[in-house]
């Protein structure tokens, strides 16, 4: 019988694995444009309002970049511990810790002036967020206990902690009861960048991501992990400090999830309150796999995956589209462009099967 | 000579009623919390959104499904970036986001539903549901056989609070015997949560289930046991048609309209709007067969009284839980009071942290 064989590529796909990514990413618009034209709107103008709404303005950029960056920052942190196959999922728990971090400094330091304010919630946020990745780390370590089930558990302790903190101690008297903390003073608020609508978090991106690629391409620690990454055996044959390693990435991943909360408390949010979880902790999962743990490509796949998001509500504003119809939407998107990354590394070849 | 007038202003109304639409055309935006198929709150809202869309010039969109926080600030901002008139945000959450747009597009005017908070072009508006709470209340009181009712709320807040508390008086008013189980969701809106809890209040002896929820599970819980349930927000007696007793539902409509006219004519004034019964802003939904003649009479009675402002559910007194009097005897608590209630009056069973 003749079949299809799963042949490995000698050298993965270079430069047409970006034809590959844009084929996935067409077929998954064209079924969304046929899902639209089953609910009887234009399809043409349903994926035009989308991208408008996406990057067709300079308001839409501002938009889209300000979402993006906490996407970023925790992808960035998980992309670092997936290069020592070290499976941190609870970015979401240490952005939440993180936003504490921050917000403690506020509110025991609310006196200083912003340039020393700032400083502190940031060393706060990271501390707060690279705290919660050590004890998965630490765990792993001493008790082998899989880090995967201890980070997605340490998320929900550090949500229902956060909880715990808006509906009791640092609830605002004057919120009616509502579970959030009083307005941060302008000093702990990060300022926009002049002329713009996007905030100095940008700013933050940029730096980290560059020392990350930095840190991989030109340092014997980065070059130690990647190495220890590949193959845990060779590592521990060539004596390379695995241990010390997991406790490292563990920290930096939690640290920069903590900034990302950190961001969102003191930039757009200007308080501490339940509705700062959205989910980005998950999301930077997907986007750091999307990437393959690339520093710049985590940035392409956050603002694309952001754009998604607030282009779809200007679809909704424009054809009354509902609003599972972005969900679904970005689930085929994602879902078509990791199995296309399947040939990247594969190809079928023809011939006769066993 | 009536029928003469009738047909004239009807003819008037017809003639002039294009004729006014056509000198202003505006936009109205809405912006949900949930889905608007939920049958709930956002589901509500969007009936009075639909009640004016396409009328006298006006052209209403709406977005749903918004997540309180950064999100909501987007999308308002971006209504106001495409010049609409008039917008709504539903949501308690949605507060500081909107005054953050208003303040950036002083000639849009802004509405936020279930605030406090004001600026010259926005305001806030409510409905006083906790009277169609006190009714259902009523009903729920009469209809108990353990003399335990189940309510299944979402979050220790005033406006939540408030409801248990009206919805307990009412019962307690026909029934003085009636204790409420509270069991907190810490959810608006999600079906199998809001069910589980009526479920585990079912089996603490309740026998009447009542919500501040937005989805039917609370009803369905009810059904299936069968026993009796109290919607909310619409009516939900499709989703149990034996179990619901009545509900207590918005009517948005009439109070978007009034916004709707006031901004297209130029009259609109900030302020906060909070509408009663008397407005039919909140209302109660057909009562079940299975509630006795007797009892219909009795809510009937106490709704015109509600109307015509001769009965006000928060009259004293009225003590909390420990049993310290909060409103004093012959006095109706103020709006400040009802806006920021964290206490239980007695009869409730469990805590508002």
């Amino acid at each position: 019988m003749h079949a299809f064989r799963i042949v490995k590529r000698q050298e993965p796909l270079g430069w047409a694995s970006c034809l590959v990514i844009s084929g996935a990413v067409v077929f998954a618009l064209g079924v969304s444009a046929t899902l639209l034209m089953i609910q009887g709107k234009s399809p043409l103008s349903g994926l035009t309002l989308l991208f408008q709404g996406a990057f067709g303005s300079r308001y839409a950029w501002e938009d889209c970049i300000v979402k993006a960056i906490p996407i970023y920052l925790c992808s960035l942190g998980v992309a670092i511990a997936f290069r020592l196959q070290i499976w941190n999922i609870g970015a979401e728990g240490q952005f939440a810790l993180g936003a504490v971090g921050a917000t403690w400094m506020v509110y025991h330091f609310s006196f200083l002036p912003a340039i020393l304010l700032i400083p502190l919630m940031m060393t706060g946020a990271f501390a707060a967020g690279a705290f919660w990745g050590l004890i998965p780390a630490f765990l792993k370590l001493r008790m082998r206990a899989n880090e995967i089930i201890v980070t997605l558990m340490m998320n929900y302790i550090a949500i229902f902690f956060l909880d715990y903190l808006v509906y009791g101690r640092w609830k605002d008297p004057a919120s009616f009861g509502f579970p959030m903390t009083p307005t941060f003073p302008e000093s702990a608020v990060i300022g926009k960048i002049a002329g713009t609508g996007v905030n100095w978090g940008l700013l933050l991106c940029l730096v980290c991501g560059v020392l990350v690629w930095i840190f991989f391409r030109y340092t014997r620690l980065g070059f130690e992990l990647k190495a220890s990454g590949e193959s845990i055996q060779a590592a521990r044959y060539a004596r390379l400090p695995y241990e010390n390693l997991v406790v490292l990435v563990m920290v930096l991943s939690g640290g920069l999830a903590g900034w990302a909360g950190f961001l969102e408390a003191s930039a757009t949010l200007n308080r501490l309150q339940p509705s700062i979880m959205a989910g980005y902790g998950y999301t930077a999962i997907v986007v750091a796999w999307l990437a393959r743990l690339n520093p710049l490509y985590i940035g392409i796949a956050a603002v694309l995956l952001a754009g998604l998001r607030v282009g779809v509500e200007n679809l909704q504003l424009e054809l009354q589209v509902p609003a599972a119809f972005g969900e679904i939407m970005e689930g085929m998107i994602l879902l078509t462009v990791l199995a296309a990354s399947f040939f990247i590394y594969y190809r079928f070849k023809p011939g006769r099967r066993g | 000579m009536m029928k003469r007038m009738m047909m004239a202003l009807l003819v008037l109304s017809l003639c002039l009623g294009p004729a006014m639409a056509a000198d202003k055309e505006i936009k109205v935006g809405f912006v949900y919390v949930s889905p608007v198929g939920d049958a709930g709150y956002s589901y509500a809202h969007d009936l009075g959104r639909k009640a004016i869309d396409g009328k006298d010039g006006v052209t209403t969109a709406f977005v749903e499904a918004v997540p309180e926080g950064p999100d909501s600030e987007r999308v308002i901002l971006n209504m106001a970036r495409k010049n609409f008139d008039l917008i709504f945000a539903t949501s308690y959450g949605y507060m500081d986001p909107m005054l953050k747009v208003a303040a950036k597009f002083p000639d849009t005017v802004f509405m936020h539903c279930s605030g406090f908070k004001t600026a010259p072009n926005m305001g806030n508006y409510f409905g006083r549901i906790y009277q169609a709470r006190y009714l259902t209340g009523m009903v729920a009181g009469r209809m108990t056989k353990s003399n335990t009712l189940g309510y299944v709320a979402a979050f220790p807040i005033p406006e939540v609070i408030r409801g248990i508390n009206a919805f307990t008086l009412g019962a307690q008013a026909v029934n003085p015997d009636v204790t409420v189980r509270v069991v907190w969701t810490k959810t608006w809106y999600d079906p199998a949560t809001e069910k589980e809890a009526a479920k585990s209040l079912l089996d603490a002896g309740a026998d009447v289930i009542a919500q501040h929820q937005d989805s039917p599970g609370p009803q369905e819980a009810a059904q299936e046991r069968g026993v009796y349930s109290i919607g909310y927000n619409s009516d939900m007696s499709a989703f149990a048609p034996k179990a619901h007793l009545v509900a207590a539902v918005w009517n948005w409509g009439p109070f978007y309209q009034e916004m709707a006219d006031a901004v297209k004519n130029g009259t609109w004034k900030t302020g906060a709007y909070w509408y009663g019964m008397d407005k039919g802003i909140v209302d109660i939904s057909p009562i079940n067969d299975a509630v006795p003649e007797a009892a219909r009479a009795e809510v009937a009675a106490k709704k015109a009284a509600l109307v015509d402002g001769s009965f006000e559910p928060f009259t004293g007194e009225i003590q909390d839980q420990s049993g310290a009097v909060r409103i004093p005897e012959g006095k109706s608590a103020t709006d400040a009071e009802l806006l920021g209630m964290d206490w239980f009056v007695q009869g409730v069973v469990g805590s508002t942290q």
